[in-house]
This record gives C-alpha cells, structure tokens and sequence, in this order.
C-alpha cells in the first residue's frame, strides 16, 4: 500500500499566543513549532497500514517555510520513506490555495490512500483534506477512529454525534485522522540518523492567489473576573439564583 | 455571483426526527446576510421534507427551499451530498453558503467549495457584511486568537453550532424540487452504531458538565452524570480522563477534542490546562469547582467554588433537583 500523508508544521499546542505588529499575524518570536499532532497521529496510522500489508510506501508530503524540514525529518524518524517539501514564493492564506499546492505536488506520483490530520491546530479549518480530495476528484472520508485495508477498499469507522458510521470506500481516497485513530510513536535514536539518510525532495510551486484575507488577528476578549461562591449549601443557593436571575442560563 | 443567501439544512442523527439544532442558527445567520445584502434566503434540503420542517425554516427566516428529494440523498454521504450542494450553488449563484460547523458541515463544506472553487471559513462564530467585503470571525489556534476573515467573491462558512442566537419572524418557505443525479457512489454506509444510550450532544447542548483528574477514578465518575443529569446538560471529560481510559474520546473537550459554546460549563475537577481551555471558553458561563484555588480555570470561570468535588457536586446536584423542581 502506498500512502501519501500530507503534514503541517505548526505552533506548539502550549504556546503563548502573541499578536505581531501587523494585527493580522501570530508573531512567531519565541514560539515552538511541531508538526500538527493530528498530523502526527496521520503519519503513526500510515506506518500501522503499511507494516500490516509488509509493503509499500509512506510519503510525507507538506508545505512550508525552510524550517518544515524539521517537522519531516521528525516523520521520516518515525519511519516514513520519503519526503516532499514544496515551499512557495509567498505562504498561501487559504484552505483552497493549500490544497490546491498540495494537489499540484502529488501530480504523477502513485498513491493508494491520502491520510491527512483532522485538522492544522493554527488555522482550524479542517479544509485541506476534504479539499484535496475534491480537487483530485477522490473520494473522502473526515475524521476517521479507525482504518482497515480490504483489498481495493478500506473500511474505516467514525464518530459523529452519538453514533458510529461504518464505511466503505474505494481506494484511491483521503482520510483524515480523529484522535483516536492511532497514538503516534516517538522516534528512536535509530530512525533519527536512519532519517538523515532518507530522499527530501525539495519542490518550487507557483504563489497561488487566495480566496480570503485575514483583516485582523486579536486576543480573544477577557472574561469578567471570577466570583467565589462558598462550598456550602447556603451557597449552591446563591450560584443558582445568580445563574437564573443575573445570567439568564437556568 | 448574485446577493442571495443558501443554506445547507443538516438532518438530525441518533434517532431524533427533523433537522438539527443548528438549522435554526444558521437559518437565523441567513436572514441576517440576506437582510443586509437584499438577497433570497434559500435553504437546500436533502431527503425528506415534512410540512414541519418547511414551517421551521419559513419561522426562522427561509424565503425559498430547495428540495433534494429521494432516498439518494438519505442518510447523508458525502459525494451525494455535494453533488446536491453543488446543483444549489450553480442554482442559486449565492453570495454564502452557511453549514453548521459539525462533522458532516465541516466535511461537505470543504468539499463543495473546492469542487465549486469558492472560498471557505470553518467554525465561524460570526458573519456580516461590510461593503462589498463577507467578514467571518473564527476562533484560530484552539481560541487563543480571534480571527476576522474577508472575502470578496462567493464563500462557504460552516457556523459553530450555539453562538448564533435563534430568531423568529412569521414568515413561509416556498419548496421548489430540485433536480439532482447523485453520482456513483465510491463511499457505502455499511452500518450505523447508535451509542446506546440517550445522551444530548455535546456539541449542540445548552449545558456540558465536564469532569477531571479530579474525579479520581472512573467508578467516581457518577458524580458527573448525576449532575448533568439533573440539568439536562450533556457530560464532557478533559484529556486526562479521556487517556486514563474512564471516558470515551466523543466526550473529550478541548484542543484534540471537542469544541463546545454552551451557554452553561460546569468544569469540575478540571484544572484548565490551555488545551482544554480552547474547547471550553468561548462558552457563555463557566462555573469551576476545583480544590486548588490556584487552578488556571478560576481565570476563566464566571463562579468557582473551591472545594472537594466530591462534597460539592453532590450538594449542587441535589440543589439543583430542588431549585429546577
């Protein structure tokens, strides 16, 4: 089986979010960046599918400024294959462009299975996936708890609001990745100078115009300071009365 | 690209009849857009369509309904789906398209907007127009930043379901059939899984209570249900819990969870760790209950009490009993 997952280097889930002088940009000074952990959970899951079938491939494809390079040394450590690290002139704003660079990268080259993260933690929009697999005119299945390959299809399972879908589809298709699709393994020392040695394709594509502009980026407002309510009966009084007459919510 | 205003109407799941909750939000967000823009709110359904459900969109500001009718289009897959979205869209020729940001919203409207090659903003929590310019604001990084949005041309925005709040005006929907051949289907329902037991949706839930580390263990945890329960409130959990395997992965909150803006979120024994804080804060009222009361979520909590949550969720549980008799 031949996968491609396609990856996202990101801030750090537990960076502090400054604003950068712009308005409309997360200044990137003293943040760490990793590769988005649904991504991550994508990679683990394409090298579960490609060790249960004994063959085939897993590429990691994202794109990225320069310092990308980490986040797909980190995947090639856990065990990927290769990498495809396609940089534009100028990052593109949008789902659509991304997808669209995306899509331009995986020309001519054969593949099974597309895996990517539920979701990029910095913009969340859950787009790129669906995205990519209508602009390769693929099926797709979002946000997927489980992967199983059955010949020509796959079966994969999903969580939607109380209930469990089980699905068949087609292969080739995209995926994305719920959390609890796999739990991603930490590289060893071996995968890490393993890396080293492994093909990092570098690919230029075209700065493709986007669909939306970010006019601002802003700290969420603050919430009004907390009011202490005693452990008590008495008190559980004061804090219902207060969420029925002052908050309206009971 | 015309002023007009299309809807995806989402069905509801788990046995429940009729539309989800969000149809009304997103019907009302329409109205607004239409208002302002001078356009047709028309609302695309797939499926069946019941005399009530025509009467709850015509309540909630639907001028017109696009009607995908037949069992093509029941239950939902994704390639059917957009193919009937896609035929509304070249139809309709809308300035927006608004979904609800749910599983299947944030699925199809991704999809139809590439296949459309329109512009797209996932999990608003607003949308207006301002000039010629669609502003979406949408939380980015897990919440820890606000985003506003412009775009020029046709854009699909998903809504994050509970921060649109619903509006009536009288009013009724004019239902026009519209002609649609799904196409070959590459994706099968094998089968559907009801969770079992009858639990509101955390996603749409008027109130969550969640519950932490501090439980202490998953034979505790009843002191969770028991109050949701008592409020009618849907259960969450934080990632501890949800890793030390005493709740399901549906019920977590936060940044690798579930995002939820109920209008009451009662965090007990949950410290607020920033990743669960981007699941939870842009809900209306918060009330902690936590023993430590250094904890980060006394910063974002409306009302905290500190004490030990298995003294003081009891005491609220039976308050509550009492107070909503």
């Amino acid at each position: 089986m031949d996968i491609i997952v396609c990856i996202k280097r990101v801030p750090d889930t537990e960076a502090r979010v400054k604003i950068a002088g712009d308005g409309a940009s997360l200044d990137p000074s003293g943040v760490q960046f990793i590769m988005a952990p649904y991504d991550e959970i994508a990679v683990e899951k394409a090298l579960q599918l490609k060790e249960a079938s004994g063959a085939g491939t897993v590429t990691v494809v994202t794109m990225g400024p320069a310092e990308a390079t980490k986040e797909l040394r980190t995947a090639l450590a856990m065990g990927a294959d290769a990498a495809v690290h396609v940089t534009t002139a100028s990052a593109p704003s949008d789902a659509l462009a991304t997808a669209k660079t995306l899509q331009g990268a995986l020309e001519g080259r054969s593949f099974d299975l597309v895996l990517c993260g539920r979701q990029a933690t910095d913009v969340d929009d859950a787009a790129v996936g669906s995205m990519l697999a209508a602009l390769l005119g693929l099926p797709c299945v979002t946000q997927v708890s489980t992967v199983e390959a059955a010949g020509d299809t796959i079966k994969v399972s999903r969580e939607i609001e109380g209930e469990t879908e089980i699905l068949e589809v087609s292969t080739p298709c995209v995926l994305t990745a719920q959390k609890n699709l796999a739990d991603p393994r930490y590289p060893g020392l071996k995968g890490i100078m393993a890396a080293k040695k492994k093909p990092l394709e570098s690919l230029e594509a075209p700065a493709l115009e986007s669909l939306s502009q970010v006019r601002s980026l802003s700290l969420p407002p603050a919430r009004s300071e907390v009011t202490f309510i005693e452990p008590t009966p008495e008190g559980m009084q004061v804090l219902l009365t207060a969420l029925r007459n002052d908050k309206k919510v009971l | 690209m015309t002023s007009d205003i299309l809807l995806y109407i989402e069905k509801a799941r788990g046995g429940e009849s009729g539309f989800k909750k969000s149809a009304a939000e997103i019907a009302t967000a329409g109205r607004a857009l239409a208002n302002a823009s001078g356009g047709t709110l028309v609302a695309l359904v797939t499926g069946t369509l019941d005399d009530d459900g025509k009467a709850l969109l015509g309540l909630h500001g639907v001028d017109k309904v696009l009607h995908a009718a037949g069992d093509a289009f029941a239950p939902y897959l994704l390639e059917s789906h957009a193919a009937a979205l896609e035929a509304a869209a070249k139809a309709v020729d809308p300035r927006a398209i608004l979904l609800a940001a749910s599983t299947v919203g944030k699925e199809l409207g991704p999809y139809a907007a590439a296949r459309l090659g329109i512009a797209l903003v996932s999990d608003a929590t607003g949308v207006a127009l301002d000039g010629d310019g669609l502003v979406v604001t949408k939380p980015r990084l897990s919440g820890k930043a606000i985003a506003e949005i412009v775009t020029g041309g046709a854009t699909a925005v998903s809504l994050r379901p509970n921060t649109t709040p619903v509006e009536e005006r009288p009013g009724d929907a004019a239902v026009e059939t519209l002609d649609v051949a799904p196409p070959e289907a590459r994706i099968r329902l094998v089968e559907v899984q009801a969770s079992g037991e009858k639990t509101v949706d955390l996603t749409e839930a008027d109130a969550v209570v969640s519950g932490g580390r501090g439980i202490g263990s998953a034979e505790s945890w009843t002191i969770v249900t028991d109050l949701a329960e008592a409020l009618g409130a849907a259960q969450g959990a934080s990632r501890a819990v949800v890793d030390a395997g005493w709740r399901p992965h549906a019920e977590q909150v936060g940044q690798t969870g579930k995002v939820v803006s109920p209008k009451l979120y009662v965090a007990a024994g949950i410290s607020g760790a920033i990743q669960h804080l981007a699941g939870m804060s842009s809900s209306k009222v918060i009330v902690a209950v936590n023993k430590d009361e250094e904890a980060p979520i006394f910063k974002v909590a409306d009302y905290g009490i500190v004490g030990d949550v298995h003294e003081v969720l009891p005491m609220l549980t039976k308050a509550v009993r009492e107070f909503l008799a």
